[in-house]
């Protein structure tokens, strides 16, 4: 069973991961977007920690909830709304129960990626972080490693893609041959979710 | 916050009538308060809507703020409704987001699918005449027709 303190730590994971990467994430949106990924998601990220840490939420859907809440709030680029939807709708699908299995968590997850299709209006293969949650939410029926490696594989697999949404759709064809730093933040948020399962 | 008086001491409106407020959303500052001046200017000399501008990261920088979306939404509800009009990418994903928040703006707010610069004219123009929400999102929509070659 999950609970509130897994999801808590799992955003302070991701926190610590976008950290880490924020300098890769900016340096992939530099050629096809605005280079500013890496440091609007550390921002996001951070201040999602530290509202976590002071605010306490109790259950995994209010933890889900206030982080979502926050992302929208501080992000300040496209990310904010979009991470922060994915977050809110996921922590609201789950209610406020105080425990959660993991069967329970992959449907709300999916319920989170789908608000997120719906609001940028993105779907598989436009080169979005879509290409790396949709295989993530398809695969954590098996495990937290399998969703992982298949967030992993689906950012990997938007470099050849032309993207279809956002400013790098402006590019057309130019944004062949790079990979999305949506969906390689997307990738990392999924890696930290499993080692915080400990997969 | 809906007893709030009109932007405008115009004493032939009548009592009690309320204007529609408009909220422009730009990446850039200065876009979205020339818009606003441009907007107000070209409405004429009567009585004008309440506009607010809401435009950069709220630190200096381009990008979107929703802080200051919400602060503008609030700042124009005369309790008439609220049309939001935004340039792009993260300005529009950010408003659909408060908007599916439920609480983070006044509860007749609307995002309106309409060019940024010609259709914040003719929203303010239409608003700023008395229309209700429906009439300034239509007309604010119909700009999208105006060709210009």
């Amino acid at each position: 069973m999950l609970d509130a303190d897994f999801f808590r730590r799992w955003m302070t994971a991701t926190a610590v991961s976008v950290e880490h990467e924020a300098g890769r994430l900016t340096d992939l949106d530099s050629p096809i977007g605005d280079a500013d990924h890496g440091s609007n998601l550390q921002r996001g990220f951070r201040a999602v920690a530290a509202t976590l840490e002071k605010e306490e939420p109790g259950t995994p859907g209010a933890v889900l909830t206030l982080a979502g809440r926050q992302l929208i709030s501080t992000v300040g680029g496209a990310s904010g709304p979009l991470y922060g939807t994915l977050l809110r709708r996921t922590g609201k699908a789950l209610g406020d129960a105080a425990e959660v299995d993991e069967q329970q968590f992959a449907e709300a997850l999916r319920t989170g990626v789908d608000a997120v299709m719906q609001l940028g209006g993105a779907a598989p293969g436009d080169k979005t972080m879509i290409d790396a949650l949709v295989p993530a939410v398809d695969a954590l029926g098996r495990s937290f490693a399998a969703a992982r490696t298949a967030a992993e594989e689906g950012a990997v697999a938007t470099t050849p893609l032309q993207a279809r949404k956002g400013r790098a759709s402006y590019l057309g064809e130019r944004s062949i041959g790079h990979q999305d730093p949506g969906a390689t933040s997307s990738a990392l948020l999924i890696a930290a979710l499993a080692e915080t399962a400990g997969e | 916050m809906s007893d709030v008086v009109s932007s405008t001491p115009d004493t032939a409106r009548a009592e009690g009538e309320k204007l529609v407020g408009i909220v422009l959303v730009s990446h850039s500052a200065a876009v979205a308060v020339s818009v606003a001046e441009l907007a107000t200017g070209l409405a004429g000399g009567g009585t004008l809507a309440p506009v607010a501008p809401a435009g950069g990261d709220g630190s200096g920088g381009l990008g979107t703020s929703s802080e200051l979306i919400s602060a503008a939404a609030a700042a124009v509800d005369r309790g008439a409704g609220v049309a939001v009009l935004t340039d792009l990418g993260s300005a529009v994903l950010t408003v659909k987001a408060l908007l599916a928040e439920g609480d983070e703006l006044p509860s007749n707010t609307r995002l309106v699918d309409a060019p940024f610069v010609e259709g914040a004219v003719a929203a303010v123009v239409t608003a700023s005449a008395g229309a209700d929400l429906a009439a300034v999102e239509a007309a604010a929509a119909e700009a999208y027709t105006y060709r210009k070659v």
